[in-house]
This record gives structure tokens, C-alpha cells and sequence, in this order.
């Protein structure tokens, strides 16, 4: 094969990586992985660093919108942001001892979590008695609806930090944005409407995939050659997903991708079972 | 106190607006870069073999720091344009982190001024840090 020839493929299926990624709230790192290990055998170090990259071009990307709608809980994403960035420099260091079949078994684990969040029923309710330490920190906002503007308070603090730390830690381990763990602390567990979770974790995920590119970058785990399609054709999908997401109800692909996603697993961890990578 | 605070809520929406501003130019910025450096990349060595991605080289492949990644810029290489993109997207995030600090700074929130540089210096520390293993 050929650069130019792995480049077209690469592009495309990036492009599509995207595209999906930003209608199902997946994010691109979910599919550019497998497509990099499964079908081009690349090596998973390299998978990573790439993954992290669409994370970032995709968090970057509809952050810049969602911020701009006033969704996104600024003060609360910077707060968990402590959390995440540590978890996620801990994650890309602990990486270096890590197997990469353990690497590939535990992707596959999260994947397979992250399609069940994906379909799960969210949080909508807005919380009106929050706890003292999210007054304190002054978590408790509002954001814009149909309806006017609805005021929420959130509880549970504590172990919304914890899971957000985890969430760093596997960021910084997969190359993923962790959205799915992100929405679980803060839907689940803090009890945010999924509205402000979904937004504010996309908003944090540009960060968190941050901490640990950097060293994966000294690490050598970027390469040019692959960084190059995957970044633009994550771009390029998740651009034109997010035009089609208003036009479009994606209950039906939510549940189909959720299915290619759990064969996916499924096939990572047999694979890193049998030593495959 | 009504006046007080909605002076507060707008200059959190003048640090949302900006914050959504520079996320958006920093990916625009990156994407073209990668997008010179790629297609510069693919004219010179597009009919080549595809390199032995299925082996992991790691750090000797070379352009794993800013000052290599400026050297190889500087002699029109294009993997380092490339890179050059690359380091563009992930400075982006970070550069936010900056700007909400700049902004909180304006507010006078001492809590949120306490919590971003906590932020920062985390991020710092990851880039200066020599967690190059």
C-alpha cells in the first residue's frame, strides 16, 4: 500500500468517525482506534496518539458553539478540570507500563460501558436544593431552554470530582475523551440536566485530551503521517454532523452505532485476550 | 446587589463569547496548517510504501519536542509542518485555560483565579515536567 492510498482510506474513515461521533455524542477517538488496530494493524501506541488528537479536534470544535449558547457550566467545568488533568497525566504516565493488550482489553471494556451510557435514559430534571459545597464553589447556574431560562443546583460534589478523576486516568490510558464516565459523574451523580452534563463534558474533554497529548507527543506517539487524515477528516465529520444533528433525529443511528460499537469491544478484548497486539 | 450581579453575568458572557471565539480560531488555524503540511507530505512521498506502522518506533522518529518540530518547520520538512498543526490543536485547550484565568482575573473571583492556576500549572507541569520516559 501505497501513502497516498492509506491516507484516502484514512481520511474517510476519519471523516466517518466524525460524522457518527458528533451525531451519537461518542466522539471520534471511539472509532478512529479500532479503525487504526483492526483494519490497518497499526500499532495502538500510535491508534492512541491519533485518538487523542480527534478528541480534541472534535472537543474544540462544538465547544466553541455550546459555549457560545451559554449551556455549558464554565465554572464547574474548570472545577472538575482539576480532577481530570492530574487523572490524565497520572493515565498517559502509568501508559508506559501498561501492556498493550491490557491497553487494548480495557478499551474494549470502556467502549462497551460507553454504548450503554450512550442509550441510557439521562437526567432532565433540574435539581432546586443543591448541597452547601456547591454554593460554596458556586457550581449552581442556569441555562436557556424552549421555555425560558431554568436554574439547577447540584449535589454530590465529592464523588462527581472522584469519577472525574477516573475519567482523567482512562482519558490519559485510551486516548479518549472518557465522555461517557464524564456524563456519569456529572448527569448521574451530581445530578446536572443531561443538557449542561453533555455540553460541559465535551467542553472539559478539549483539556483533559490536552494533559496527556502533551506527553505523548514527547513520547513520539503522534506521527505526521497519521496525525494528518485523522485530524481533518475528524474535523471535516464532526462539522458536517453538527449540521445534520438539527435536521435530523439520531435515535435510530444512536442504537445501531451503540451495537457496531459493543462488536467492536467485543473484538478488542478477544483480541488483547490473545495477545494480538 | 442587582446591579452588582448582573454586571457579574456579563462579563461571564463576554468570557464565554471570547472563550468560544479562540477555540474556534485555534481549530481553523491548526486544521490548515495540517492541511498545507499534508498536502506538501503526500506530493513528496505520496507513492512511497506506507511506513511499518505495525512496529511502534516511539520518540527516535524524531519531532517529539517544540524545538525540532521549528528546526524541520524552518527547512520546509513537511512531517514537521504537520506537527506544527498538531502542537497548534493541542495549545489550543490550553490557551483556553489561560483566557478563563485572564477572565476570572477581571471578575476578581479569587476562588476561580485559585482554581484555574491550579488547572494551569498542572497542564504546565505535564509540558515542562521532562515526563518523557
Amino acid at each position: 500500500m501505497t501513502i497516498l492510498t492509506f491516507t484516502l482510506i484514512l481520511l474517510a474513515g476519519a471523516y466517518l468517525a466524525g460524522l457518527v461521533g458528533s451525531l451519537t455524542g461518542l466522539g471520534g477517538g471511539v472509532v478512529v482506534i479500532p479503525l487504526l488496530t483492526l483494519v490497518f494493524h497499526v500499532d495502538i501506541r500510535y491508534a492512541i496518539g491519533a485518538a487523542l488528537l480527534a478528541s480534541i479536534a472534535n472537543s474544540s470544535g462544538a465547544a466553541s458553539a455550546y459555549v457560545k449558547e451559554g449551556i455549558t457550566n464554565i465554572r464547574l467545568g474548570m472545577f472538575l478540570e482539576i480532577a481530570t488533568t492530574v487523572g490524565a497525566v497520572g493515565g498517559a504516565v502509568i501508559a508506559v507500563y501498561t501492556p498493550t493488550n491490557t491497553i487494548a482489553i480495557l478499551f474494549g471494556v470502556i467502549l462497551l460501558f460507553s454504548a450503554a451510557m450512550t442509550i441510557r435514559k439521562k437526567n432532565e430534571e433540574a435539581l432546586v436544593n443543591g448541597s452547601a459545597l456547591s454554593f460554596k464553589l458556586k457550581l449552581n447556574n442556569s441555562y436557556p431552554t424552549k421555555e425560558g431560562k431554568v436554574s439547577y443546583q447540584l449535589k454530590n460534589v465529592g464523588a462527581g470530582f472522584s469519577i472525574m478523576a477516573l475519567a482523567g486516568v482512562m482519558s490519559g490510558l485510551l486516548g479518549i475523551g472518557s465522555g461517557a464516565l464524564k456524563v456519569l459523574a456529572m448527569d448521574s451523580t451530581m445530578h446536572i440536566p443531561f443538557k449542561v452534563s453533555t455540553t460541559t463534558s465535551n467542553f472539559m474533554i478539549g483539556v483533559t485530551a490536552a494533559a496527556s497529548a502533551v506527553v505523548y507527543l514527547q513520547r513520539g506517539y503522534m506521527d505526521p503521517g497519521i496525525a494528518f487524515p485523522v485530524v481533518l477528516g475528524v474535523l471535516g465529520g464532526a462539522f458536517t454532523g453538527s449540521k445534520l444533528l438539527s435536521r435530523l433525529d439520531p435515535k435510530v443511528l444512536k442504537y445501531i452505532f451503540c451495537l457496531a460499537i459493543s462488536f467492536v469491544a467485543a473484538e478488542m478484548i478477544y483480541n488483547g485476550y490473545n495477545h494480538q497486539f | 446587589m442587582k446591579n452588582l450581579i448582573s454586571k457579574l453575568r456579563f462579563a461571564d458572557k463576554d468570557i464565554e463569547q471570547f472563550i468560544g471565539l479562540q477555540l474556534r480560531y485555534g481549530v481553523i488555524t491548526s486544521s490548515l496548517v495540517v492541511l498545507i503540511g499534508g498536502l506538501f507530505y503526500l506530493s513528496q512521498s505520496g507513492q512511497l510504501p506506507l511506513p511499518s506502522y505495525h512496529q511502534f518506533i516511539g520518540t527516535k522518529v524524531g519531532y517529539t519536542s517544540l524545538g525540532q518540530i521549528l528546526v524541520g518547520v524552518r527547512h520546509f520538512q513537511a512531517p514537521a509542518i504537520i506537527q506544527l498543526g498538531v502542537v497548534i490543536l493541542i495549545a489550543t485547550p490550553i490557551l483556553r485555560i489561560a483566557f478563563s484565568l485572564l477572565g476570572f482575573v477581571l471578575e476578581k473571583d479569587k476562588m476561580y483565579i485559585l482554581i484555574t492556576t491550579i488547572v494551569l500549572t498542572v497542564m504546565l507541569a505535564s509540558i515542562f515536567g521532562g515526563l518523557k520516559i
